[in-house]
């Protein structure tokens, strides 16, 4: 079956955050994202789990979408203005889908 | 002083508190004790609609005065200046740079809805009536705080990331929307409407402030763990003494404001609490290169436990003594 080249890009950040983040996607002309619940961590800042949590301050999810190849520097210039001082990661990696349209 | 170490004592052995110290003391021994992510929030969004209400309902009862929107302006002039005073406290007793000291100040000028529950809930055992009204002005005391660790920030010429959909998250938060909401139901309804769904929202109310606490004794106590090290003994002892001075400001402002007993045990003890919900996730946005382990364990895991075992007994037999309640 023909396939396509894309790049998925996760972006794991602060909860408080998503709304910002998800917008700014949005204006940079991503068409579609998936936003996913993290449950636990560890990384620079330290251990972090979803148990217990009272405050929405804390909590972390991840955004993740697909996109063509050339939209990757726009998104990623977008992205990084809204995540630069915040907790997190951002990861890019190749992938293929198969409805280049949709995408 | 006997009574207010007898009034402590009843405090420390009520199912209130203890169920606060099962949470910690399971948190602390790393028992897998747990209340699930979303019982915890209908137990809360119980506690917020029964407390609203009952508070719009005693409004509808008594009429609304002069005294509220007093009352409204005190306490926002109270969470304005609250965090400057935290904010000198700090900076005095611990080593704590302008960045953190801002932001945990701002938690002090905030509240803590739980804890003012929790008041409302002793008050109640006592037989002393307070004035309805103060559920609206617990929620006008939520946000200017936050202005205020803004403005301390900014004095120091740090960036601080305000936004309109910042300011729609704070003043629109869910905790704010329910309870101001709730407020506003049982001031339509009054007394007729409380009657009607009273067996749901006044016999269960301190079985349910139980569990609710028996979580956040969870929460606090894991909270403890994780931000052992994030604390020293000068914020400690800020976390405990920060309270006291905020409730003596809370009863010198319900003293003007010619607020009754129960009325000046609230305001302070809303004076005393420290925010856990709103101020974070605001700090967190705003001022993200402060660290929340510092401002989450002093709110969470050191004034919020001493404003409910020692801190409420304490400003009610204050109010009592001053007031003559």
């Amino acid at each position: 079956m023909q396939t396509h080249k894309a790049k998925r890009v996760e972006i794991t950040i602060e909860q408080v955050m998503q709304t910002r983040l998800t917008r700014t996607l949005r204006g940079a002309g991503v068409t579609g994202y998936t936003v996913l619940p993290v449950r636990a961590g560890s990384g620079r800042s330290g251990e972090w789990s979803r148990s217990g949590q009272i405050s929405r301050a804390e909590g972390m999810v991840q955004v993740v979408c697909i996109i063509r190849p050339d939209r990757l520097d726009t998104l990623l210039e977008a992205a990084f203005a809204v995540v630069e001082r915040h907790i997190g990661v951002v990861c890019v990696t190749d992938c293929e889908v198969l409805r280049a349209e949709r995408f | 002083m006997t009574d207010i170490l007898a009034l402590a004592a009843d405090n420390l052995i009520s199912p209130i508190v203890l169920s606060f110290a099962l949470g910690l003391a399971a948190a602390l021994a790393r028992s897998d004790l747990s209340v699930p992510e979303a019982a915890a929030k209908a137990l809360s969004i119980y506690l917020l609609f029964a407390i609203g209400f009952k508070g719009g309902v005693s409004v509808a009862d008594h009429g609304i005065d002069l005294k509220l929107g007093l009352s409204l302006l005190g306490g926002v002039a109270l969470s304005a200046l609250l965090p400057l005073l935290a904010f000198m406290l700090l900076r005095m007793m611990s080593p704590m740079d302008r960045l953190n000291a801002a932001a945990v100040a701002g938690h002090y000028g905030s509240i803590s809805i739980v804890t003012f529950v929790a008041a409302t809930s002793v008050l109640e055992s006592s037989g002393i009536a307070a004035e309805g009204y103060m559920v609206a002005v617990a929620a006008a005391m939520e946000a200017p705080a936050i202005l205020s660790a803004l403005w301390l920030v900014s004095r120091g010429e740090k960036n601080a990331r305000m936004d309109s959909g910042l300011w729609r998250e704070i003043l629109l938060n869910g905790s704010i929307v329910l309870l101001v909401g709730a407020f506003l139901i049982g001031f339509i309804t009054g007394p007729e409407g409380l009657e009607e769904i009273s067996s749901f929202i006044v016999a269960p109310f301190k079985g349910v402030l139980c569990l609710f606490l028996l979580d956040m004794g969870l929460v606090a106590g894991r909270g403890m763990q994780k931000g052992r090290g994030a604390l020293g003994i000068g914020a400690v002892a800020f976390g405990l003494l920060m309270p006291l001075l905020g409730a003596t400001a809370g009863l010198l402002t319900a003293l003007l404001l010619g607020l009754s007993t129960g009325g000046a045990v609230l305001l302070m003890t809303l004076s005393a609490s420290a925010s856990y919900i709103a101020v974070p996730a605001a700090m967190r946005v705003a001022l993200p290169e402060a660290n929340p382990s510092i401002y989450l364990t002093l709110s969470l895991g050191v004034t919020f436990p001493f404003n409910l075992t020692l801190g409420i007994p304490i400003y009610l037999a204050a109010a009592q003594t001053v007031t003559g309640g």
